[in-house]
């Protein structure tokens, strides 16, 4: 699992996504390591008791062929010619050689552990004198007893075989200590060794490889179907409704891909019915559309009629005119509203996207509500460019100039505000919300902000009204939905215009947000993503002046991609962005900040607002 | 083009609509402006009332027994450029689109204000006589604005009196690039912002009858982002 992990990405991913890969991997990895526990054991026991029959034989041996040279040593001192010292160790040699048979179950080296130079060294076999280990021959001196160790015997004339070396130390009269060594040959038991490991190598590789194919035969049984199930699953949910499992069987796995295909089938006729409702939907709103309107068409024409001759009528006849002139106008508003509402209901809103500039639509937006915004005492300001209009203000200009020569010295870059989107759509949202404000705002005036970052542009707008009751920043996206019911309309909107207005950001994969508190206050935020349906991320814009205090009672409504619902704790980036807004805002140069980069509100703009009631720039010094 | 035995009206409208109460206060509307109403109820019978009235404008209804709006318009245009304004309760893309393809000049959403629908007629009726020049010249397209013909190497091109209307405005002045809305404004007589898709479908209907090659227009030029203008002279 270790060197999955430490591969390359797509070996852990593979790693990840395969289960049938997991199974038999480990499989292997377990059995491998079970077969060389069992091996080693194995082959250790083999050997044990290879060796310990063989090395009870050959010290027997050697402690025997040991009394018989002693013997002979001893007869040759007790002898009246005493022979020459070479010629008794070749006997000794000799007779000890002719124990051993023909074929050579042993070989035997006589080796004087004397300091005398001409003492005589005798072996069979061209034995070598360096396969009796220096260590073995000192243990031998030593401890005067016999000792035996593994060691290669070597010859003079051929390859060396492993063998086992005996020793014991010997006397032989007038010449003086000597040591007897028996080397027994162990190529036998070395080749039935190595016999043995092969087999057992072999035999375990051969297991662990059958284990690993069982394994993987084991799982894919198991692992396939349920892969075809995933796989049919994938393709029912991209629209493919009436794909099926193939059902084999009727073990478990058959049971799993019966239900299943009892659960498509289930959500196929669903779907199919809920289809069908919205045909039903869809041709009832435009069958309505039209018997709706043809007869309204004439209802118009002969109001207008009777209004533009309401001069001949008398006093409360021409009222009668003009009210039915009037309420034709909020009559048909709540037509088109219904009907567009029920558009998006049945799911045939469709989206007309081109290029549009958001800053262009939001000021004409504002041109369009100012003339409403003075009849009812109060204004609408647009803060595109805070760099310039602070730097401005600090130098002793007015608000509204700094705010024209910022306006006027901006970069004409359309490009930095376009966003790909429906233009009717996005104007009708940002209409919305500034006739909203204006409506709801009081004197204080409205406050239009348009930001933008690399994936979306965003337009807020602030009133300084009587704000939203806690909870009630997700209610005024509802239908028909008012603050507070007793409250006169001013401009008769239709009561749709927010719940259109979310469903049409919604069609661009934008969001829709809505912030209040009462007595400070609402703020709504469009955010639109540069690309229909496009990651937005981040809003350029902050909703709230509590959301950089952490204390955000916001609602997000309509954020369908939005993940972090809630808080925005201020990160480091932010707070050092936020300086660097501040000091842009009360002394550095024109130009630094451009707002190419997403700038943050300041929360303290709010509150300057807030204490001061006087619009933001010219409560500044 | 036809007079009427009193010259008195501005123009004569023909009304294709099967709701009579609407084709009766679509009357008195226009009565009420000098215009001369005649009325046809039935879709399969308008090209028979088209030919026998000779209208200057005709009010069609998208929705008809008989014959639907979209398959009587094909069929005037077949044999007249006679203006057709559609009357339509529904302002889907598709329709709106499929109306202007069959040959609509223009279309107007119920419920309407009578002073729109009047805007709308009057700009259809509308005579350039302000024209300064008797012709003009773009690429190898020559206008006769009094004569109000098209031609190419003394070949006619037939051209409807809002593709002639188009072509005068972008072509009084070459080069100059023309805005959608400016055009709606100048050739349409819309006062206020207005559904562009009208200018698209006329200018590719328009090209469709002047270039060489449409797709690759040399008279009609798109300005990417801004609108149109006449190719050089």
């Amino acid at each position: 699992m270790h060197a999955a992990l430490a591969g390359p990405r797509w070996a852990r991913h593979l790693w990840r996504r395969s289960l049938l890969l997991r199974v038999t991997s480990s499989t292997l990895v377990l059995s491998t390591v079970v077969m060389m526990v069992l091996g080693f054991s194995l082959l250790s026991r083999v050997t044990n008791g290879l060796l310990s029959s063989k090395d009870r034989i050959a010290v027997g041996e050697a402690a025997a062929g040991l009394g018989e040279a002693q013997r002979l040593l001893d007869a040759a001192d007790t002898g009246l010619t005493t022979p020459s010292a070479s010629r008794l160790v070749d006997s000794v040699v000799s007779a000890l050689a002719a124990r051993a048979g023909s074929p050579g179950q042993f070989d035997v080296l006589l080796l004087s552990s004397g300091d005398a130079a001409d003492a005589p060294e005798r072996g069979t076999n061209l034995v070598a004198v360096s396969s009796v280990p220096i260590e073995l021959r000192g243990a031998v001196v030593s401890s005067q007893r016999q000792s035996w160790t593994y060691s290669e015997i070597r010859f003079l004339d051929g390859p060396g075989v492993p063998g086992l070396v005996v020793g014991a130390p010997l006397v032989v009269p007038t010449v003086g200590p000597y040591e007897l060594y028996y080397l027994f040959p162990l190529a036998q038991e070395q080749d039935t060794l190595d016999l043995v490991r092969s087999a057992v190598i072999l035999t375990g590789v051969l297991l662990v490889g059958l284990l690993a194919v069982v394994a993987w035969f084991v799982t894919r049984q198991v692992v396939a179907p349920v892969r075809a199930a995933a796989q049919t699953a994938s393709r029912f949910s991209a629209g493919f409704l009436s794909e099926r499992v193939r059902v084999k069987g009727d073990d478990d796995l058959a049971r799993l891909a019966a239900s299943f295909n009892d659960m498509a089938a289930s959500l196929q006729r669903q779907i199919k019915q809920l289809e069908g409702l919205s045909r039903v939907q869809q041709r009832f709103v435009s069958d309505v559309s039209h018997e709706l309107r043809t007869p309204l068409t004439t209802i118009r024409m002969a109001a207008d009629v009777m209004f533009e001759n309401r001069a001949e009528f008398d006093a409360p006849t021409a009222r009668a005119a003009e009210l039915l002139q009037t309420q034709l106008d909020r009559f048909e508003a709540l037509l088109v509203d219904l009907l567009e509402i029920s558009r998006f209901d049945a799911g045939a809103a469709v989206l007309e996207a081109d290029h549009v500039d958001v800053r262009e639509l939001v000021r004409q937006a504002i041109d369009r509500a100012l003339p409403l915004a003075h009849r009812l005492g109060t204004d609408i300001r647009l803060l595109d460019d805070l760099v310039g209009i602070g730097a401005a203000i600090h130098a002793g200009v007015s608000f509204d100039a700094a705010f024209a020569s910022a306006r006027d010295s901006a970069p004409d870059d359309d490009l930095r505000f376009a966003v790909n989107g429906d233009a009717r759509r996005i104007n009708r949202i940002v209409r919305n919300l500034i006739d909203n404000a204006v409506e709801h705002g009081g004197e204080r005036g409205v406050d239009v902000e348009v930001g933008c970052n690399a994936n979306a542009v965003a337009v807020t707008v602030r009133d300084y009204g009587v704000g939203l009751r806690p909870g009630e920043s997700s209610l005024v996206f509802n239908r028909f939905w008012r603050a507070d019911p007793a409250r006169a309309r001013t401009t008769g909107g239709t009561g749709l215009g927010l719940s259109i207005s979310l469903e049409d950001a919604r069609l661009h994969g934008g969001w829709l947000e809505a912030w209040g508190e009462p007595g400070r206050g609402a703020c709504f935020r469009l955010t639109l993503p540069r690309q229909v349906r496009g990651q937005i991320g981040e809003s350029p814009l902050l909703l709230s002046p509590a959301e950089s205090g952490g204390t955000a009672a916001d609602q997000h409504v309509g954020s369908t991609t939005r993940k972090n619902a809630g808080v925005e704790i201020p990160s480091v980036a932010e707070s050092s962005g936020r300086g660097l807004s501040q000091k842009g805002r009360w002394g550095m140069p024109h130009g630094t900040d451009h707002g190419v980069t997403p700038r943050r509100l300041d929360p303290g703009r709010w509150s300057t607002a807030e204490s001061g009631g006087e619009s933001p720039g010219e409560s500044r010094e | 083009m036809s007079v009427s035995p009193g010259m008195a009206t501005r123009g004569r409208v023909l009304v294709v609509d099967d709701d009579l109460a609407l084709a009766e206060m679509l009357g008195i509307v226009l009565r009420g402006e000098g215009f001369e109403p005649v009325f046809c109820a039935d879709g399969a019978a308008a090209v028979q009332a088209f030919r026998e009235t000779q209208p200057d404008v005709i009010l069609l209804d998208l929705m008809l027994p008989g014959m639907g709006g979209i398959d009587v318009c094909r069929a005037i245009r077949l044999e007249s450029g006679v203006p057709i304004v559609m009357l339509t309760a529904k302002s889907d893309t598709v329709d709106v689109v499929v109306g202007l393809e069959s040959g609509a000049d223009d279309y107007i959403v119920k419920p309407f204000k009578p002073k729109e629908l009047v805007a709308r007629i009057r700009a259809r009726v509308r005579r350039h006589d302000d024209a300064p020049t008797a012709a003009l010249t773009i690429g190898d397209v020559t206008i006769d604005v009094v004569g109000h013909t098209v031609s190419r190497a003394g070949r006619v091109l037939a051209l409807t009196p809002l593709e002639f209307d188009l072509l005068v405005c972008l072509a009084r002045r070459p080069g100059q690039v023309f805005t959608r809305e400016v055009l709606l404004q100048e050739v349409w007589g819309y006062r206020h912002a207005a559904d562009t898709r009208l200018v698209n479908v006329h200018v590719q209907r328009l090209r469709a009858k002047i270039e060489h090659d449409p797709e690759r227009p040399e008279i009609v030029l798109t300005v990417r982002g801004v609108g149109y203008k006449a190719g050089p002279t």
